[in-house]
């Protein structure tokens, strides 16, 4: 038994210790919302966080984040500056890929709150969207940082 | 969490009371019905194809024929639904409609998301289902109030008696409307009348695709349910002659091995089990039927086609004669290699076979195909088989092909339970059915004026439809290999040059191969756009004209593709000379019935090679437009596709069989390659086209025609790779 923090509960999951976290999240607690597209931490589809910081689930084995806070897109609040964005400049294309991309951009502005856009571009260049809505995701970060920035807290 | 109830839609979908429109699909296009009259319409060979149901809780519930990979879909259908019937857009509801034949898209006679047809076939049959609901509603109302029809009026759900300020709810007369005739002809709103087609409208996808909830493929659960993963050989054609069954039944997880003649399948608990025990068979596989297969090779064998005996296309005039008596001649020959779709979910599908019903859950784009192959594989009639539409993560046209379906099935059937095939990101690349390659010798010549004489064209290309659906060749010409060069008169996907061009002549010659391929967003415009209109570029500069102008005349007959071509001019400034360094190309392409243009701007280094484009300017004239905004990032979207097959993509192949396995070597565009991009909707009341593909044909060769303006070299094909251009410099001029 492998006992996990994911979203603020607690769960014990009966797994192998070397099985990715992706899918202990996926199979084991039915949190879908964190995809697989590559298995081998390339593209970020399966980006969670792990006491706050960004973190590919397909290449971290459980066992590794035992005890630890994971939060999956699941566990970020609907109210916080990153979804409010992606909603507002229309951010996700198919979509498959935006929760480990919101999960990343969550993990960055929560670290840099001004980045300019050349760090914006130099932190996502992990991420594929392969629909391209490369343009729109940086739009998103720019209005999760405004909002952000208003409402003075969280991010 | 509880399995998907798709099952509870299917069942309330059709048992409503209240108003329901249905159209139907006949011979000659489309009639629109009260669904009270369905079954004598039934009887005498119509079938509904779009359902629209208002009920008496005031809900308008539109069923969505189409699959949603990211085009908006499931917003613009209902906008257009909605606007005609005067309905809330806060009181609409879509849902997935089930696969089944009354839902095919008029335009293809199939219910398949596919040749940027969505909008385009069905705005005219949605907009008329929409307007003869509203009459029916406003005579309802009149007939209630006993007053004439001229007096009442529908505005967003509700009909109001102007004289009188007496008003009722949609949901308060649409069981009267339901028993009323339906209007023939009914008025349609003029442009100025629009509520919703022509402004943005938030994508009703968006909220759940933000909040993670969005069910894709992947995301199916079943109880019960075990996960496939499926052992493939690397070489085509190639048997297991040896595999260590035990040792895979031995992983932990793994419920059950089963070996087929061509492959092994391996169900578990979990996908991480399924590819471990995979993994553990150590399956020995044969040599296959191409063993010496490699990059090589095939260009080669693409290039040796260039001479072999092919099937002629066109001949319009005389091409050898115009050919001989040209003033100049233009000789060049181009490659594009394989592409793979490599959509960021990868392929999956959840079947369930039980003795009576077959029930599959799919990020399907073409529901009956994949009804169909349920059917055969299951030997159930295909009205036991019932596939569910999940949320698509990407589509690219990959998931047009059932094969995924077929194996969901297969393994569901042999396993006795509810089955979810889960390829790995390896699987997807390598098994995938690529966009074909194509390999293309043109010969042009001028007039003494520097004007199109006549044009010899030989394709040596893959087959799409050899993997699709072989008994389409006809003649030995594969139409959609064929399509940016040429497409069947009256074809609804409208793929035929715009360029009218005299003493035209096309062969074809079709690759045997066995790397499978598909269609690739746009189909074989992209590639044989590049090649077109790279070719052009050349005769333009042949002829000692400015690119735009030398199409000009080219043009002559599409008075919408010189427009295109005209706009995307200006607002890129055209004309203007660009730095040291810099380069500027331009583009046109028209397909699926919208016209596109694009010019890019890109920046070269000489020293290495490398090409960064740095701005993408693209006009678009696709005749009425329904959502704005997601119509933009449709375009957006494809230009940055189609510039990461410019630039990198490329499908490797050693040994008989795929080499490239993971976005480690098969490379795909990432924020930081991406240019700026200014997308220009051209405003027109011309007829509908399509926009889901679009943003693809144009690039490469805007791209490719910027790097000969900044360096004079000539690159005949893509990837763009640095060492591709370093290469093209280094030779320019020879």
């Amino acid at each position: 038994m492998i006992a996990l923090h994911v979203n603020g509960k607690k769960y014990n999951v009966d797994v192998p210790g070397d099985m990715p976290l992706l899918w202990v999240l996926r199979d084991h607690l039915k949190l879908t919302g964190t995809k697989y597209a590559c298995g081998t931490g390339e593209c970020g589809s399966c980006t969670v966080h792990v006491d706050g910081e960004a973190r590919r689930s397909c290449v971290t084995q459980v066992a590794e984040v035992k005890g630890k806070k994971i939060t999956t897109i699941e566990g970020l609040p609907d109210n916080h500056p990153v979804k409010q964005a992606w909603i507002k400049e229309q951010a996700p294309q198919c979509g498959y890929c935006q929760p480990g991309v919101i999960m990343q951009v969550a993990a960055l502005i929560s670290k840099d709150k001004k980045p300019d856009a050349d760090s914006i571009i130099a932190a996502m260049d992990d991420v594929i969207c392969r629909c391209g809505a490369y343009p729109r995701i940086k739009r998103g970060i720019k209005a999760a940082l405004e909002i952000a920035k208003k409402e003075g807290k969280r991010a | 969490m509880k399995p998907i109830a798709r099952r509870d839609f299917l069942r309330g979908s059709l048992a409503v009371t209240g108003l329901t429109i249905a159209a139907s699909v006949t011979p000659f296009g489309y009639s629109i019905l009260n669904a009270s009259e369905k079954g004598k319409e039934a009887a005498a060979g119509f079938e509904p194809n779009v359902w629209i149901q208002i009920t008496p809780d005031d809900l308008v519930t539109v069923l969505l024929p189409n699959s949603e990979m990211g085009q908006g879909v499931r917003t613009s259908l209902p906008m257009i639904v909605a606007d005609e019937l005067e309905a809330d857009w806060n009181r609409v509801r879509v849902k997935q409609a089930p696969g089944a034949s009354q839902f095919k898209n008029p335009l293809l006679d199939n219910q398949i998301t596919v040749a940027s047809a969505s909008v385009r076939g069905f705005y005219e049959p949605l907009r008329v289902a929409g307007a003869s609901g509203r009459i029916m509603l406003v005579a309802a109302a009149a007939q209630t109030w006993n007053v004439p029809e001229g007096e009442c009026e529908a505005s967003k759900g509700v009909v109001e008696h102007k004289k009188s300020g007496r008003k009722l709810t949609y949901g308060k007369l649409c069981r009267k409307a339901a028993q009323l005739p339906l209007p023939k002809d009914p008025a349609l709103k003029k442009e100025a009348q629009f509520r919703y087609i022509g402004k943005s409208m938030p994508r009703l996808d968006i909220p759940e695709k933000v909040s993670g909830k969005a069910v894709f493929g992947l995301d199916v659960q079943v109880p019960d349910m075990l996960y496939a993963s499926i052992a493939r050989p690397h070489a085509y054609g190639a048997k297991p002659t040896s595999f260590d069954q035990k040792a895979a039944e031995a992983v932990k997880g793994v419920r059950k091995v089963i070996p087929t003649p061509e492959n092994i399948i391996v169900c578990a608990d979990n996908p991480d089990a399924a590819w471990k025990g995979r993994a553990a068979l150590k399956v020995q596989w044969g040599p296959g039927s191409h063993p010496d297969l490699n990059d090589e090779s095939i260009e080669k064998h693409f290039i040796e086609g260039l001479d072999k005996p092919a099937a002629v296309v066109v001949k319009t005039g005389d091409a050898s004669k115009a050919l001989s008596e040209a003033a100049k001649k233009v000789t060049a020959t181009y490659y594009v290699p394989f592409v793979a779709h490599a959509t960021m979910e990868p392929m999956n599908c959840t079947a369930h076979v039980k003795d009576d019903r077959c029930d599959v859950w799919a990020p399907t784009q073409a529901q009956l195909i994949a009804k169909m192959v349920a059917s055969q594989v299951s030997g159930l009639p295909a009205e036991k088989v019932h596939i569910h539409t999940t949320y698509l993560g990407c589509g690219l046209g990959r998931r047009a092909t059932p094969d995924f379906v077929a194996q969901a099935v297969a393994a569901s059937k042999a396993a006795g339970k509810p089955v979810k095939v889960v390829w790995s990101r390896e699987d997807d690349i390598k098994y995938d059915f690529y966009r074909g390659a194509t390999c293309q010798r043109i010969e042009a010549g001028l007039d003494s004026k520097g004007q199109v004489a006549g044009w010899s064209h030989k394709v040596s290309c893959s087959s799409i439809l050899k993997f699709l659906r072989p008994q389409a060749i006809k003649d030995g010409v594969d139409m959609y290999s064929l399509w940016g060069i040429f497409d069947a008169p009256g074809a609804p996907t409208l793929s035929r040059t715009a360029y009218e061009i005299p003493n035209w002549h096309v062969e074809q010659y079709l690759s045997d191969l066995p790397i499978p391929c598909n269609p690739w967003r746009a189909v074989q415009n992209g590639p044989n756009a590049f090649i077109m209109e790279c070719f052009v570029d050349e005769l333009a500069h042949a002829a000692g004209k400015d690119p735009v102008e030398f199409r000009m005349p080219l043009l002559a007959d599409s008075k919408r593709a010189q427009r295109a071509l005209q706009t995307v001019a200006e607002k890129a400034g055209w004309g203007k000379p660009m730095p040291k360094g810099k380069g500027r190309g331009i583009a046109q392409h028209t397909c699926f019935g919208t016209y596109t243009a694009q010019v890019a701007d890109i920046s070269v280094d000489e020293k290495d090679g490398k090409i960064k484009v740095d701005k993408i300017v693209a006009a678009v004239d696709c005749g009425p437009v329904v959502n704005p905004d997601p119509l933009i990032a449709q375009i957006e979207g494809g230009i940055i596709l189609a510039l990461s097959t410019a630039l990198m993509e490329q499908v490797r192949f050693a040994n008989g069989g795929a080499k490239s396995a993971s976005f480690d070597d098969y490379r795909v565009i990432r924020m930081s390659e991406v240019p700026e991009i200014e997308v220009h909707v051209i405003k027109s009341t011309d007829k509908i086209g399509g926009i889901g593909e679009l943003g693809v044909p144009a690039l490469a060769p805007a791209v490719a025609n910027a790097l000969f303006n900044a360096t004079g070299a000539r690159v005949r094909r893509i990837p763009l790779t640095p060492k591709v251009v370093m290469e093209a410099i280094k030779t320019k001029g020879a």
